[in-house]
């Protein structure tokens, strides 16, 4: 989840385009959860809105600048993409009308600060210590800029600026500029990890999984409106013009405590290879990205770089027990694969950036703020986001664990534990410290471009 | 009516299989208000997670809900893995009288919080059948394959939570004691070796 370098492209050929993609209307439907355009910037703005009709007007001025999933990936001149998502409150602010806004599901409308206890997002992570503003009834609307670089990142900053100015309705509540961090040739985080190695693909981009990654889910999954894994779209937000080709995404900003992290991981491996296992054994991979459960005893750097290899395995049958990867290691719990049923119903398209100065090796913990900023895509909030909150990370008795939850981003306070399966006796971590806190959050929707027009559209109410 | 919630007493020390135990409920069905993705999040007891639906019948479907019991017992002799999911102890489906009424009551006894895993389980349901059962129900959702809150708000509707609940081997899991028994039937099979 570090910024973007890998550019990932739908495929335009048709002949490699099954049916359903006939249907996938790629002109309305913003590119964000669709294709990942190559950025090593971004800039994320949080909105608020004085009046209805302030906000329409600024909507109004930047419709044309927001990236569709036909136009993005499509030109290599692109330097910048945007997208826009709007709040329960904001879609209220906005006026869309109350028996509108009564069809969207419980939890978005209720947003993600309300649902804290359900999310497990307690003691430190808790919504009361969110920072930006983003807990507040005042959050409207999100601006998500991803830039090639930074300099156009400043660019488009002060472009949005100016536009401001002339919408004295409309607040900027707070923004987090967020840059990758070297080196550039792959993707990975603060803690050092490479990430963006699995990821779900959406049936009828014509994009070939990766071997292990299973087969293309139903784009129901994603964009309101598409036929799901269990059938024909039902349940929309009315109107439709609203809801088709819409997205929920859940945004989170997750500060990494490299400092707490690297301490562990001396405190626990002698060597630096023991070092490097314990970091594997948290992620259910090495931090070369090679998976634990086919290089359990050794890194395999080769192995984790290789997109054909790298994702290719399952828990059920190549490691039951965990002697590999830990039953509650974060990739093990993010995605059970084989030892879970419905997965298709789970999937999450993960997007973001690193945000803050890498720390470098050696060096104590400057207390800089530093993290991911992500967002977790989807068509259902409960099902598929909340679901994974609520019972994969959080849940302190998933697999029949007793006293855990997630080790890299579960909410921890040093009275939970990690066990490491091991022969002839497991290893048993206790009291497992914070690497992660969760400095904001929240529900955003992403309507499509034709709803954008309709909500540009609107009026104040009757 | 607002008396104080005791602590729950099921701390993990407590859950002795040894000892029977017997824990009174308080009238809302939990100890502590603990939001679950769609309500309130029912407390294991010593005889486990579970739930009692109790709803009325459309009038003259009884015989269509007693022809659904062979339905499933066929669907589970095809298929005995098929509620495995579910980490189900006991399912009871009861019929009877109040007046003229005719009342369904399903109840069910598992070693997983309903509300984790509510999306699985409206999906085996649909492809059981057991839903269509619920079709013959007042009040059931006519969307209920599409829309999982509704039919997630019927069941919460009609759930009746116990007052008291008494286990003999308190918590003990379905997946303890399948293997307990496993690890019986192999010592026996030992001991036979060894004659
Ligand atoms: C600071 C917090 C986090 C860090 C450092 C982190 C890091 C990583 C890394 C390095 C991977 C392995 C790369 C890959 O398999 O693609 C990964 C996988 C994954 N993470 Fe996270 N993650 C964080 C939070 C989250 C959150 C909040 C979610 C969703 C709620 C999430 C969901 C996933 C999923 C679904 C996978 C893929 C698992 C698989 O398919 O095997 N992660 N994460």
């Amino acid at each position: 989840m570090s910024a973007l370098q890998q550019s990932h492209r739908i495929s335009r050929d048709p002949t490699k385009q099954s049916d359903q993609s006939a249907s996938l209307d790629l002109d309305d439907i913003q590119h964000f959860l669709m294709s990942r355009p190559p950025a090593r910037a971004a800039r994320y703005e949080f909105l608020a809105f004085k009046t209805g009709s302030e906000g329409r007007a600024w909507l109004t001025g930047l419709i044309d600048k927001v990236g569709t999933a036909s136009v993005v990936g499509s030109s290599l001149l692109d330097a910048r993409w945007v997208t826009v998502g709007f709040t329960w409150n904001g879609l209220q602010m906005l006026g869309v009308d109350d028996a509108s806004l009564a069809t969207f599901p419980e939890e978005f409308r209720q947003g993600m600060a309300a649902r804290a206890g359900v999310l497990g997002t307690t003691g430190a992570n808790h919504p009361d210590h969110w920072v930006g503003g983003l807990a507040s009834p005042n959050l409207h609307a999100i601006v998500v800029l991803f830039a090639r670089d930074v300099a156009e990142r400043e660019r488009c900053r002060q472009e949005h600026a100016n536009y401001l100015k002339q919408r004295d309705g409309v607040k900027l509540l707070s923004a987090l500029d967020l840059e990758a961090i070297p080196p550039f040739d792959y993707a990975h985080e603060h803690f050092g990890y490479r990430d963006r190695l699995s990821q779900p693909v959406i049936e009828g981009t014509g994009v070939e999984p990766t071997p292990g990654s299973g087969p293309p889910i139903k784009p129901g999954e994603f964009f309101l409106g598409y036929p799901d894994e269990e059938g024909p779209a039902a349940g929309l937000p009315q109107p439709e013009t609203l809801s088709r080709n819409g997205s929920y995404v859940a945004y989170l900003r997750m500060e990494e405590h490299v400092g707490a992290f690297r301490d562990f991981l001396r405190a626990h491996g002698e060597t630096p290879e023991q070092q490097e296992l314990i970091a594997a054994k948290l992620m259910g991979r090495w931090r070369s990205g090679a998976p634990l459960v086919l290089a359990p005893d050794k890194d395999d750097p080769k192995l984790g770089a290789d997109s054909q290899r790298n994702n290719d395995f399952n828990y059920a049958k190549m490691d039951p027990h965990g002697y590999g990867c830990p039953l509650g290691a974060h990739i093990r719990r993010m995605n059970p694969r084989d030892t879970a049923v419905n997965m298709n119903r789970r999937k999450m398209i993960r997007r973001g950036g690193t945000y803050g100065p890498p720390l470098p090796e050696g060096v104590p913990d400057d207390g800089t703020e530093r993290g991911i900023a992500a967002f977790v895509g989807c068509a259902s909030l409960v099902r598929q986001f909340e679901f994974a909150m609520n019972v994969w990370a959080n849940d302190p008795n998933f697999h029949e664990l007793g006293n855990e939850r997630d080790p890299i981003f579960g909410t921890q306070d040093g009275t939970f534990d990690m066990t490491i399966p091991k022969r002839p006796i497991r290893k048993k971590i206790k009291g497992l410290p914070a690497f992660t806190t969760i400095r904001a959050g929240a529900y955003f929707f992403l309507p499509g471009i034709r709803a954008l027009r309709y909500l540009a559209s609107l009026s104040d109410g009757l | 009516m607002a008396t104080v919630a005791p602590a729950t007493p099921s701390t993990p020390k407590e859950r002795d299989w040894t000892k029977p135990q017997a824990m009174a409920i308080p009238k809302e069905g939990y100890f502590k208000l603990q939001d679950g993705r769609y309500g309130p999040v029912y407390p294991r007891t010593p005889a486990c997670y579970g739930f009692t639906l109790i709803a009325k019948i459309k009038p003259g479907r009884e015989d269509a809900i007693r022809a659904y019991g062979k339905t499933i017992e066929k669907a589970i002799a095809d298929l005995p893995e098929a509620l495995a999911t579910l980490k189900l102890h006991y399912l009871r489906w009861v019929l009877f009288d109040i007046g003229k009424d005719t009342y369904f009551m399903y109840q069910g006894i598992f070693d997983t919080d309903f509300d984790k895993y509510t999306e699985d389980a409206v999906a085996l349901f649909t492809k059981l059948g057991v839903n269509t059962t619920f079709e013959n129900l007042e009040g059931f959702p006519e969307d209920w394959k599409t829309n999982v809150p509704a039919f997630v708000k019927f069941v919460r509707e009609h759930q009746c939570p116990s007052f008291l609940e008494y286990g003999e081997y308190p918590f003990v899991t379905a997946d303890e004691i399948k293997k307990a028994l496993k690890l019986k039937a192999a010592f026996a099979d030992m001991l036979d070796l060894m004659q």
